[in-house]
């Protein structure tokens, strides 16, 4: 079996106050692309935020392992040096920062991390021309200030670009197909697509299914009032597709971390 | 006696010492001058914080310094500092004063469209073209500082484009203040003339050598002919001991266009008045400025902008940046005169406090008599977006250097606005380098 990337085993976690995440258990190893899917509320983003380091979320129970590592006691940037990315669902916009100085930023962080030299501006202009290609993103949001008055496409594109220029080990989407059109849809997947491969892992969280029939999970998982409910293969988010999510929150005790098969006369 | 009465009993004397120093060859018009400076500064004296536009800036920690002017000894910087700190401006010309005066052997001039003189040397020459309108633009009744400095002047500069000049780099003048020993004031003076369809940019650039305390209190006059452009860049980079103060009065002609940009970087206590009269129609007039105030240091900015005549154009944007337990203020003041229609008024005062001890007081003041025209005016207080802290960490940047980019970004719209980009590039990283020291 491969190594694990990701571990996480009973993990409670609130956001002003209210009890988000209620115990969640979760093993991602290299190589996999895991989708978690669930209705809104379910505790989705607040998943993806504690495992990035986002303020205002407060743990209170259980451990996240990252490659061996305690997670949660590592700042942001800590995480993200060592491997971890979270595609935002919101990315932000920051007036007067050139996006091209915050990518190098960015990637200079992380390969000095990693003792790699950091790139001059020659270098990465041309490693980042070449990312950039790939989500298909035009030239001039380079120089424009970071998703200033960018599209929610330019947006998204520019995360995915983000996560192609930092090589993490660990990449978390969160709901990084809200609000594509089918082509930008396209684009975002073939970006994360390129990225899979066999030392990697993937949290791919989406409220729609269609986001999966072009980045093809090994596992999804269905989360419902901050816990697994219910965890399968691919066509489990064709049921989910099917059958929306309310059929899962009348049967809650069966499923908590529940592999079965799906329930009977699913299909 | 107070100490503010006392102090001002100690520059009265050292004005009227000043005044009868004059020699018998001294130039009548400067002679006049000096006088109308010293009797103006006597009936105003030093400003205390009842009035209202010194109310949140106390001059009480510089009244209670005994000051003392430059003497005549020569100065002794050397080049090769002077040029490293001159280094961000590509100039066709570098000026240099120390302590107020003029220093040849340091000053280097390679524009021979432009008329550039000292007042020393006009005063010697009782130069009829340059000293009789010395002190025309700046209201020395209103401004008490501006007198004092008008009661004591001595050396400066007067620049004259002749019409049609353009320089094609900047003129760069360096004022150092050398606190060593004594606490030195100096009144350091500008005339700028820009003629008719001239066009220029200059860098006034304020700067200590020396950690002792100093008083730098200038005053600049711009004189923007018609059709002319003119780019006047107020740099303060003094010591944490020096108080600057800085009195600006620009008048602009028909369809003149002048930028002034005042970035504070430095000093204990910065007070700027900057006082922009649109007397010809079609002037366009924008302001700009930053400050970034640390430790318990304060920065005041003062504006006025004058709409006399019709069809003007003015923009105001000043965003200051504090940390510690520093205090900023901001009052923008906009008059538009009766019969001043069609005029195009703007004023912007963003702010960004980075601690809780840190306080900015803002009040744009608009006086409209004018029913056909456009004026607004917003002022903001604001933290540093801890979603886009998050952000940048969350890409690996470490948390001092998220700040630091993000305050960055927030000054980058004013340093964007200078005509140098190079320039920008070097206040940008000082600004950075300032951010991160501790205070």
């Amino acid at each position: 079996m491969k190594e694990a990337v990701l571990e996480i085993e009973g993990l409670e976690a609130s956001a002003g106050g209210k009890a988000i995440l209620r115990g969640i258990d979760l093993v991602l190893r290299a190589g996999e692309v895991h989708a978690i899917m669930g209705p809104n509320g379910s505790g989705k983003s607040t998943l993806a935020g504690a495992l990035a380091g986002r303020p205002g979320i407060e743990i209170t129970g259980g451990k996240v392992r990252y490659r061996g590592e305690d997670l949660l006691t590592l700042a942001p940037e800590e995480r993200a040096r060592r491997g971890v990315f979270l595609a935002f669902q919101y990315p932000v916009e920051i007036p007067g920062v050139s996006n091209n100085y915050f990518l190098k930023s960015a990637v200079n962080a992380v390969r000095q991390h990693r003792g790699e030299e950091p790139y001059d501006a020659m270098e990465f202009l041309s490693v980042v021309r070449e990312k950039a290609a790939l989500v298909e993103m035009p030239k001039d949001l380079l120089s424009r200030s970071v998703n200033e008055g960018f599209s929610g496409g330019e947006k998204k594109r520019n995360e995915i670009l983000q996560m192609l220029l930092l090589e993490p080990t660990l990449a978390v989407l969160d709901e990084t197909d809200s609000g594509l059109d089918i082509d930008a849809l396209r684009i975002v997947a073939s970006g994360v697509n390129a990225l899979r491969s066999p030392e990697r892992a993937m949290l791919v969280i989406t409220h729609y299914q269609r986001l999966l029939d072009h980045i093809v999970p090994d596992q999804v998982h269905v989360l419902a009032e901050g816990r697994i409910v219910r965890s399968g293969g691919k066509e489990l988010a064709l049921e989910l597709e099917e059958r929306g999510y309310a059929w899962l929150e009348k049967e809650p005790k069966q499923a908590a971390g529940a592999r079965s098969a799906p329930a009977a006369g699913a299909r | 006696m107070s100490a503010l009465a006392a102090a001002d009993e100690r520059w009265r004397r050292l004005g009227a010492d000043a005044a009868s120093a004059l020699g018998a060859g001294e130039a009548p018009a400067v002679a006049a001058l000096r006088r109308a400076g010293l009797e103006a500064f006597a009936a105003q004296g030093l400003p205390g914080t009842k009035l209202e536009e010194w109310r949140y800036t106390s001059l009480a920690d510089l009244a209670a310094i005994d000051w003392r002017l430059p003497d005549e000894r020569a100065s002794e910087v050397a080049r090769d500092t002077v040029e490293a700190l001159a280094s961000p401006v590509f100039a066709c010309g570098l000026l240099v004063f120390a302590n107020g005066r003029f220093v040849p052997g340091l000053s280097t001039l390679r524009a021979p469209d432009v008329e550039v003189t000292t007042l020393a040397a006009a005063r010697r020459a009782n130069d009829g073209r340059t000293l009789p309108k010395l002190g025309s633009l700046v209201d020395v009744k209103r401004h008490p500082l501006a007198a004092l400095a008008t009661a004591l002047l001595d050396d400066g500069v007067s620049i004259r484009l002749p019409a049609g000049a353009r320089l094609e780099q900047p003129l760069h003048l360096v004022f150092l203040s050398e606190g060593a020993g004594a606490p030195v004031a100096v009144h350091p003076r500008v005339w700028i003339e820009a003629g008719r369809g001239s066009h220029a940019v200059v860098v006034q650039d304020h700067i200590s050598l020396g950690d002792g305390p100093a008083l730098s209190n200038a005053v600049t006059e711009l004189h923007v002919g018609p059709g002319a452009r003119l780019e006047h860049v107020l740099l303060q980079r003094e010591s944490f001991v020096t108080f600057h103060v800085s009195n600006t009065a620009a008048q602009l002609e028909r369809d003149a266009r002048l930028g002034t940009h005042v970035v504070s970087l430095g000093g204990r206590l910065v007070r700027n008045d900057l006082s922009v009269l649109l007397a010809g129609e079609g002037a366009e007039a924008r302001l700009s400025g930053l400050f970034l105030c640390t430790g318990e240091r304060l920065v005041d900015n003062h504006t006025s902008v004058d709409h006399a005549v019709p069809r003007g154009t003015s923009r105001q944007l000043y965003k200051g940046v504090l940390a510690g337990r520093s205090r900023g203020v901001f009052r923008g003041r906009v008059l538009v005169r009766p019969g001043a229609q069609h005029t195009d008024a703007r004023q912007s005062n963003p702010n960004l406090l980075l601690s809780d001890g840190a306080e900015i007081d803002g009040k744009p003041q608009l006086e409209i008599h004018a029913d056909d025209v456009k004026c607004s005016h917003g002022s903001a207080i604001g933290r540093v977006d801890e979603n886009a802290l998050f952000y940048l960490r969350a890409r690996g940047i470490d948390e001092p250097a998220a700040r630091a980019l993000l305050v960055r970004g927030f000054a980058a719209e004013v340093l964007g606005a200078l005509p140098e980009p190079a320039l920008a590039e070097a206040l940008g990283d000082a600004f950075a380098e300032l951010l991160g020291a501790p205070s």
